[in-house]
């Protein structure tokens, strides 16, 4: 076996060590009993015979479609740099960064990483990632209920419906209600939320923005929220606040989002980056590995792992959350994407989604039978409603080489003919009047 | 070394943006806009290029340095899974792409990988489906834990709580609390196992599972385990196994068979995924088949002409755990590397992993005091207790450790071991090296008695110092300000 070194010679001298003559002694505590009932694996193959079959399988997947699809899921280009950062072997081949002498090249990166999230979402505090987008708006659920003692939350509709169902099957032993709100003409029912919100709700969870692309300001919600003791909570795009005003500038309390679109490639679905900023006066509530600077023994600068007593490894069943590890390659390739981009350039990434977006609805205004959703200001994405049932469209226009959009029909009653469309900068000019020339044509037919 | 934000300089740029092609749109009203801009730095290219080359070479990895950090599995990663996940009909694929109508046939590669590590790992593990959807070893207990409480559910009572032995993993105790159950802790007896009088006492109709990892964190196999879980089933209590340590069993016995009812493995552990500095790991879930109706949606099915598709038909689900299907490029690297060792490969990881720390084990027991002087597992559990005396601890054994370029093990846990040491070498470090660091071991051993401040001011050729920690918990440091 290519991967196991130990030669027949090796293995009689360390026996001989050990002082056993077989390796089958050393199982000798499993019971004939347990021994497998059966163990039907394949044999094993050379790298490269398994090369050309998964070669041959990533073939059968359809990535050449001209992707408008997003969904809180975004296709943005990745400079090649953060793929060749990223791949270096004593970056993905290290552990959690439990020794600091020897890994204050990871300590350090996930410092400048929390010092990133701090300055995107306008809050004070972040930690050294979290799983996904879904998991992290679940662990600030639970951090306002540890803090206000309230077991009540207000979810605005507008909240992925993904993310919903998540929070809902992680609750699902804890006596928590959820209340959510509807979302008119776009935007977050003010109504709605303020009849339910008092002085038993722990949080109220928007997203901006919101499934539906659209953008609101949340200054208001989160002034009432405050007025009830009640936390804030905002799910968030990291691309659009190159632009939109940030969860710290709007007042919450805590913000959470899917880094994915900071240099994380779609992936079917994962590995992907959950990230989570919170107020300073939060800070033991968090949850997640948190490192922080120091100094060693001579004065000089040094990271560690800090705030450990609110983790599971120390307090067990008392720990702020169960997280062991996180997705800290993902935050690494996030850390280095906005380097990359810098002040300015995220600034300009975030303008050049927005106008490529305000193009593409300006196009689709002119199919005939296509309402583009305007009642609300949006980033990159947007709804249109379609004369036909927008699943069967959707469909179709895969067979001319467009992956036109999302069908709302999917997620939400009675949206059949709402198709969500996302435009990020690698869509051209020429893709999108193409987009629309097809989805006219079939439209027509 | 600096910061990157110490690095930028005002004007400089690390990447050019595509011109816009469109004309000119009206801006956001001013109200939806950030007025205090996102202060990220301002460097070049090359600027960020040295900047984490310069980072990455102040850290310990499995490529650079032997990395024995017992109950982590850091055994090499082998490259061709990373080239496997770069193929970019893997990683370009968005996955709400096979929830179109018809969009299945769109993803047929991916879904034929997650198809078969479904039946792969039951086979491994004896359980009769797996659920691939958790994202990290943790999150699979969680996602366990619920799918035990959905049983109870369906079955009339909730019950109220979950026994774990006192040597467990502190994810464990974790994961059964958040969701929605007390915990029971059951103590070690003195031979290292759990303590089955205590364990019998605490069983009751209320107890909703036993957490077991299997081999335990004491590196040791429980011969009674049968009679544990069999204990547990005439209860009415679930078995859960905690799979962290898989890697010392393979092929040679499986939780299905014990009587585990729920199983979460560590991808990133026995199926030589990297680990990434702390994640993305993958956590898969595998159950028996009375808990099979309870696995997240969407599940991977095959029709009958071999073509896959999500199912969304589980009637008593317990919902979404993840966005999607898990973890994918992780477990897309897991397929492949079980597809190159194959069964008879993954025979042998378990049994060179055993020699190895066996091996291991009976060099250093002279020199340092055994938490249970017997054959272990995959891993061996040592103790500075002996040292302590002469004013060294483990973790000035550690720090001893990084000087000469070994990273150290894991140390001060289980809990329940005094300054313990829990050494894991893995099956794919040759004996040069396990010789070499027990050499380095046994000289920290023998420099404890005759020169222990040199232990004690370790290391002293790394990059910086011991840090002082208490510093760092009371004045929280935790990002960069201008």
């Amino acid at each position: 076996m290519n991967y196991i070194p130990h030669t027949e010679k090796d293995r009689q001298e360390m026996l001989k060590v050990i002082g056993v003559k077989s390796v089958n002694e050393l199982f000798k505590d499993i019971p004939a009993s347990l021994r497998p009932k059966s163990f039907n694996i394949p044999q094993g193959k050379s790298e490269f015979e398994v090369m050309e079959y998964l070669m041959e399988l990533s073939q059968r997947n359809a990535v050449s479609l001209t992707n408008f699809i997003g969904g809180g899921f975004y296709d943005h280009y990745i400079p090649a740099a953060v793929d060749a950062l990223a791949s270096r072997p004593e970056f993905y081949t290290a552990y959690t960064p439990y020794q600091p002498e020897c890994s204050q090249g990871w300590l350090q990166a996930i410092y400048e990483y929390q010092t990133v999230i701090c300055e995107l979402t306008g809050l004070d505090i972040s930690n050294a990632s979290l799983y996904d987008g879904g998991t992290a708006l679940y662990e600030a659920a639970m951090m306002a209920i540890r803090l206000t003692g309230r077991k009540k939350i207000i979810v605005d509709s507008g909240v992925s419906l993904i993310y919903r169902a998540m929070l809902y099957t992680y609750t699902s032993n804890l006596a928590i209600e959820f209340i959510e709100t509807p979302v008119v003409h776009g935007q977050s029912c003010r109504e709605d939320i303020y009849k339910y919100l008092d002085d038993k709700t722990a949080a109220v969870i928007v997203q901006n923005p919101n499934f539906f692309g659209a953008i609101d300001d949340f200054s208001d919600i989160v002034k009432e929220a405050h007025k009830k003791g009640a936390l804030a909570i905002a799910s968030v795009y990291p691309v659009s606040l190159g632009i939109l005003k940030s969860p710290g500038e709007t007042g919450f309390d805590v913000a959470t989002g899917e880094g994915q679109s900071l240099g994380i490639p779609l992936s079917f679905g994962g590995p992907y980056l959950g990230f989570i900023a919170v107020k300073k006066e939060h800070m033991r509530q968090m949850p997640g590995r948190i490192v922080g600077a120091t100094v060693d023994q001579d004065g000089k600068r040094g990271f560690v792992l800090t705030l450990q007593a609110r983790e599971q490894h120390i307090r067990r069943e008392r720990a702020t959350s169960n997280i062991c590890s996180n997705e800290a390659l993902c935050a690494l390739r996030a850390l280095i994407y906005t380097c990359l981009l810098g002040k300015n350039g995220l600034k300009d990434l975030a303008n050049l989604n927005y106008q490529k977006a305000e193009f593409a609805k300006s196009i689709f205004d002119k199919i005939p039978g296509v309402k583009v959703k305007r009642s609300s200001p949006t980033f990159n994405e947007f709804t249109v409603e379609l004369p036909k049932n927008a699943d069967a469209v959707a469909s179709s226009m895969i067979n001319k080489g467009f992956a036109c959009g999302f069908p709302l029909g999917r997620f939400y009653k009675g949206l059949d003919n709402y198709l969500l469309v996302a435009v990020t900068e690698k869509r051209t000019k020429e893709e999108i009047v193409k987009l629309a020339e097809s989805l006219e044509a079939e439209l027509c037919s | 070394m600096q910061l990157i934000f110490e690095k930028s300089r005002s004007g400089r740029l690390g990447f050019r943006l595509p011109e816009s092609d469109v004309y000119v749109f009206e801006s956001l009203p001013q109200k939806y806009c950030r007025k205090e801009e996102a202060r990220l730095p301002e460097v070049s290219e090359l600027d960020v290029v040295r900047h984490f080359s310069g980072l990455s070479r102040l850290n310990f990895s499995v490529d650079t340095n032997f990395y024995p950090l017992g109950s982590c599995t850091m055994k090499y990663n082998p490259k061709f899974m990373e080239k496997a996940a770069s193929l970019e009909g893997f990683s370009l694929l968005h996955p709400l792409i096979p929830q179109l109508s018809g969009g299945g046939i769109l993803a047929q590669g991916s879904l034929e990988v997650l198809y078969h590590m479904d039946k792969l790992l039951s086979e491994i593990t004896g359980m009769a489906a797996f659920t691939m959807q958790p994202l990290a070893g943790a999150h699979g207990e969680l996602t366990g834990v619920m799918l035990i409480s959905a049983y109870h559910k369906a079955n009339g009572s909730l019950k109220k709580h979950i026994i774990i032995p006192d040597s467990s993993h502190g994810t464990n105790p974790a994961s059964a609390a958040i969701a929605g159950y007390d915990v029971i802790v059951i103590p070690t007896d003195k031979e290292g196992y759990l303590d089955v009088q205590a364990y019998k006492k605490a069983l009751s109709k209320d107890t909703a599972a036993v957490m077991l990892t299997c081999p335990d964190t004491l590196g040791l196999f429980n011969p009674k385990i049968k009679e544990i879980a069999d204990l547990a089933h005439s209860a009415g209590a679930l078995m859960y196994y905690d799979g962290a340590n898989l890697n010392a069993i393979m092929g040679k016995c499986r939780p299905g068979d014990i009587g585990f009812d729920v199983v979460h493995l560590n991808l990133h552990k026995t199926f030589g995924t990297p680990h990434g500095g702390g994640g993305p790991g993958a956590g898969p879930v595998g159950v028996s088949s009375k808990l099979v109706d309870f696995l997240p949606i969407s599940r991977v099915m095959r029709r009958d002409d071999n073509t896959y598709f999500l199912d969304y038909q589980n009637k008593k689900t317990i919902g979404y755990v993840a966005p999607f299907y898990g973890n994918f490029l992780v477990i897309l690297k897991a397929y492949a590397y079980i597809l190159a060792l194959g069964k008879e490969g993954l025979i042998e990881v378990s049994e060179n992993a055993v020699l190895s720390a066996n091996y291991c084990l009976s060099r250093l027991k002279d020199y340092f005091e055994v938490a249970f002087d017997k054959i272990c597992m995959h891993e061996c559990v040592l103790s500075a207790s002996r040292q302590v005396k002469y004013g060294v601890h483990a973790l000035d054994i550690s720090k001893y450790l990084i000087d000469k370029g070994f990273h150290p093990p894991t140390i001060y846990f289980p809990l329940i071991i005094k300054e313990a040491m829990m050494i894991e070498p893995t099956e794919t470090e040759s004996k040069e090296t396990l010789d070499k660091f027990i050499e380095v071991m046994i000289e920290a051993a023998k420099l404890s008695k005759k020169n222990p401040q040199a232990l004690n001011l370790a290391p002293e050729i790394m990059p910086i110092k011991r840090l002082d920690e208490t510093k760092a918990a009371r004045e929280p440091d935790l990002r960069w300000k201008p």
